[in-house]
């Protein structure tokens, strides 16, 4: 074997490779639009979703229900499978590989409470007992006293602090819109049917 | 079978797959010729182009003391009755061979200290990153400091730091032993290490700040990585600069195991960048494309180039047969490309396009098998060589690992067995076995051969070595056996609806613990590894004055 059929084999083998996997999807789902129901982000959704790239939380969550015959997320109330237009808005995908920490396409539909959220980002074990995630008290600014404007978050008296009120930040309230605004519960028009998804 | 995901195939991408299809069993057919023709005898010329006329049957390890190398040759075909100082043939081409070393010292020392330093720094990293996860409000007081700012981090120190840049310059010292001649413009790949380190510290820094790509193994800026792709671009040059000037017909196998990688890589690395080009679902099937075969196409057959020739170099015998080892490089081209997808199985994906990933990955085993088959013949008998040769003993629990660990991701890209392995720690102790015990084992054997030969300085304390491979392996095994079962615990709790998700996060909690203290342990490795490497760069500590063929005097200068 030459030089040559060397390195002509080996672009091959990549080139074939890369029809496959890459220009094959790129064909397929680059045209499918998104799911009707799917809402775009207002900017502080984008911004917080920023957040959620940034501060790493692909690294232990995934955003992609699987059908019932793959594991039990429709089950655990993780919402229907997810379909390729449900993530037509997205990018970088989310779509996680890990579950360290469950599955969060649908938790603005399982937790829609702003106020559960800002307490669990400044302290997860105060709604979570045995959670293993990490709190972001940096999100957050430790005052005396709440000016007008500012949102206090309602901690458990166990995880407040002596004295002050604790007052989320600009990127913690964009964060929490963002986690607040994955509710892919609406009808699918790419499933058969939508038995999967709660009401 | 009601809540499938509807997606119909188009004509071109059915051609596509029915392409895939035929030739996956074209190559089938091959190895079975091949099988059938007797070409898996122990044969072939080729595989003795990487000794010298009289070398055959003579061991080598330069990081072993004079007894030890004098043990190993015990074991290898020629006893050491015959002094190979005294044929003047072998002298010539040893002299050749020092030149070729010598050609490649500057590049090559380029790549592996700055190896060495993203090694300590990504190994320590791993470290805190792990104990996170058992004390998770440990340095939670800034975004810098968050796990998911130090994860992707560790990752990619590790991959681009340490493993990258220790295989590039392993590939660099090679490249003129194989062929003979000495490494032409190595000045291009001094600066390409320079744009390299460059590179990687600027994806730190911008990942530190929050300033991300945001997917996995890309989280470097698209803007950085520039730097990286020019960096890798001109360490390519000389290599391909040798190869055309090249004094050798025959092209050893492991010259195919860099050359293709050299291609391969900044194809897929400019690829899987493009900015805003990939979308949604199908950014993640470039993601996972992309990331495996990082693995696969760019760790993986750099460190079998290097066992390829490690191994006969040390035993002083030929590969058992060659041909079985060039149909496994065109086995792992073919099949490697494509076993991406198995990262998005259950995923909301094309099936055809999952079922592409999941059938290349269980073709993976032709490669696999033929390569472990290979290994293991021409270490047949010889096995106790082990005890004797530190590289050796690197590079042969790494390949030994290869085969095991690639057999596994095979099985794990089952649709069955991926159900429960998908998600959880499972896939980081699959991902280390690889990266570790297989890719970063061999690169340390590696570096332990080179390197006395190299700098003209033995490795002064080989228990220091001995230290390095016990704490590095032990390590490693209670990391991959302490993620294995808490990865297994996490997917059953995880698929069984009866009880609640936080049932998976509890099971793992001792094997995350003890996970933390197996990568200690291999921490503490690299810093005995780094500071031993230290000692030989700057020629300090005791000499043992040994090893045979070590450089009398400096070789004259070749030019470049």
């Amino acid at each position: 074997m030459n030089v040559f059929g060397l390195i002509a084999g080996s672009l091959s083998t990549i080139a074939f490779a890369s029809m496959l996997l890459v220009v094959g999807p790129a064909v397929q789902l680059g045209r499918v639009p998104p799911e009707p129901g799917l809402q775009p982000y207002t900017e502080p959704q984008l911004r917080g979703r920023h957040q959620y790239v940034s501060l790493g939380c692909v690294y232990c969550h995934s955003q992609q229900p699987r059908d019932p015959a793959m594991g039990p997320d429709g089950a655990r109330g993780w919402g229907r499978p997810s379909t390729p237009g449900d993530y037509a808005h997205d990018y970088p995908h989310l779509l996680g590989t890990m579950r360290t920490g469950p599955d969060l396409f649908n938790i603005g539909q399982r937790q829609p409470s702003p106020d559960w959220h800002l307490v669990h980002l400044y302290q997860p074990r105060a709604v979570v007992a045995d959670s293993i995630m990490p709190s972001f008290p940096f999100l957050f600014e430790h005052k005396a006293a709440a000016a007008p404007g500012d949102t206090v978050v309602r901690l458990p008296p166990a995880f407040a602090p002596a004295a002050g009120v604790i007052v989320a930040t600009t990127a913690a309230l964009d964060l929490a819109a963002y986690l607040l605004s994955l509710d892919h519960t609406y009808p699918s028009r790419d499933l058969p049917k939508a038995e999967g998804a709660r009401p | 079978m009601a809540k499938r995901l509807v997606i119909a195939m188009n004509g071109t991408l059915a051609s596509l797959f029915a392409l895939s299809f035929g030739l996956t069993t074209v190559a089938l057919f091959c190895l079975i010729w091949a099988i059938s023709r007797g070409q898996l005898s122990p044969s072939g010329q080729g595989a003795r182009v990487i000794f010298g006329a009289q070398e055959m049957g003579l061991a080598e390890d330069p990081a072993a003391s004079a007894a030890a190398e004098a043990a190993i040759r015990g074991q290898s075909l020629r006893s050491a009755e015959t002094d190979p100082r005294q044929d003047p043939q072998l002298l010539a081409e040893l002299a050749d061979r020092q030149i070729a070393d010598h050609s490649s010292r500057a590049p090559v020392l380029a790549f592996l200290t700055s190896a060495l330093v993203w090694l300590v720094v990504g190994s320590l990293l791993g470290v805190v990153v792990s104990a996170k996860f058992s004390f998770p409000d440990w340095l939670n007081g800034s975004a810098a400091l968050t796990f998911g700012r130090l994860r992707p981090l560790h990752v990619n120190l590790i991959a681009y730091g340490w493993i990258s840049m220790a295989a590039v310059g392993v590939a660099l010292w090679l490249m003129p032993r194989l062929l003979r001649t000495p490494l032409h413009g190595g000045r291009w790949a001094v600066l390409g290490a320079g744009l390299w380190n460059l590179g990687v510290l600027g994806g730190v820094l911008a990942v530190l700040s929050g300033w991300t790509d945001g997917i996995e193994w890309l989280e470097f800026p698209w803007q950085i990585d520039g730097l990286l792709v020019a960096g890798g671009a001109m360490a390519a040059v000389p290599l391909l600069m040798t190869l055309q000037r090249r004094r050798v017909e025959h092209l050893y196998v492991s010259v195919w195991y860099i050359i293709g990688p050299m291609f391969w890589f900044p194809i897929l690395f400019t690829v899987a960048n493009l900015p805003g080009i990939h979308f949604g679902v199908e950014h993640a099937t470039v993601n996972w494309w992309f990331a495996h075969n990082v693995l696969g196409l760019w760790m993986t057959p750099l460190s079998l180039a290097a066992s390829y020739y490690l191994i006969p170099k040390v035993l002083g015998r030929p590969i058992h047969s060659y041909q079985l080892s060039l149909i496994g490089f065109w086995a792992l081209a073919l099949f490697y490309a494509q076993v991406g997808i198995h990262h998005l199985i259950g995923g909301p994906l094309p099936t055809w396009l999952v079922t592409v990933s999941v059938v290349a990955s269980m073709m993976m085993l032709i490669p696999v098998i033929t390569i472990g088959v290979n290994y293991h013949l021409t270490l047949k008998g010889h096995f106790g060589a082990l005890r004797h040769s530190p590289t050796l003993r690197f590079v042969v629990v790494g390949a030994v690992v290869y085969t095991l660990t690639s057999a596994q991701g095979s099985f794990e890209a089952l649709r069955s067995v991926n159900r429960v392995t998908h998600f959880t720690h499972f896939t980081v102790a699959h991902a280390h076995m690889g990266a570790y015990a297989f890719v970063s084992m061999v690169l340390f054997g590696a570096i332990y051969f080179l390197l006395p030969r190299l700098t003209g300085w033995e490795w002064p304390y080989p228990r220091l070595i001995r230290w390095h491979f016990w704490l590095a392996t032990l390590g490693i095994t209670v990391y991959v056996g302490a993620m294995t079962i808490g990865g297994l615990l996490q997917g059953f709790a995880m698929l069984d609806a009866s009880r609640p998700f936080m049932d998976s996060v509890r099971v793992t909690l001792p094997y995350l613990m003890a996970r933390t203290v197996g990568g200690t342990m291999m921490t503490l490795a690299h810093l005995i590894f780094a500071g031993h490497a230290l000692l030989v760069l700057t020629r300090r500590g005791p000499q043992r004055q040994g090893a045979p063929w070590r450089p009398e005097s400096q070789p004259q200068e070749v030019t470049v």
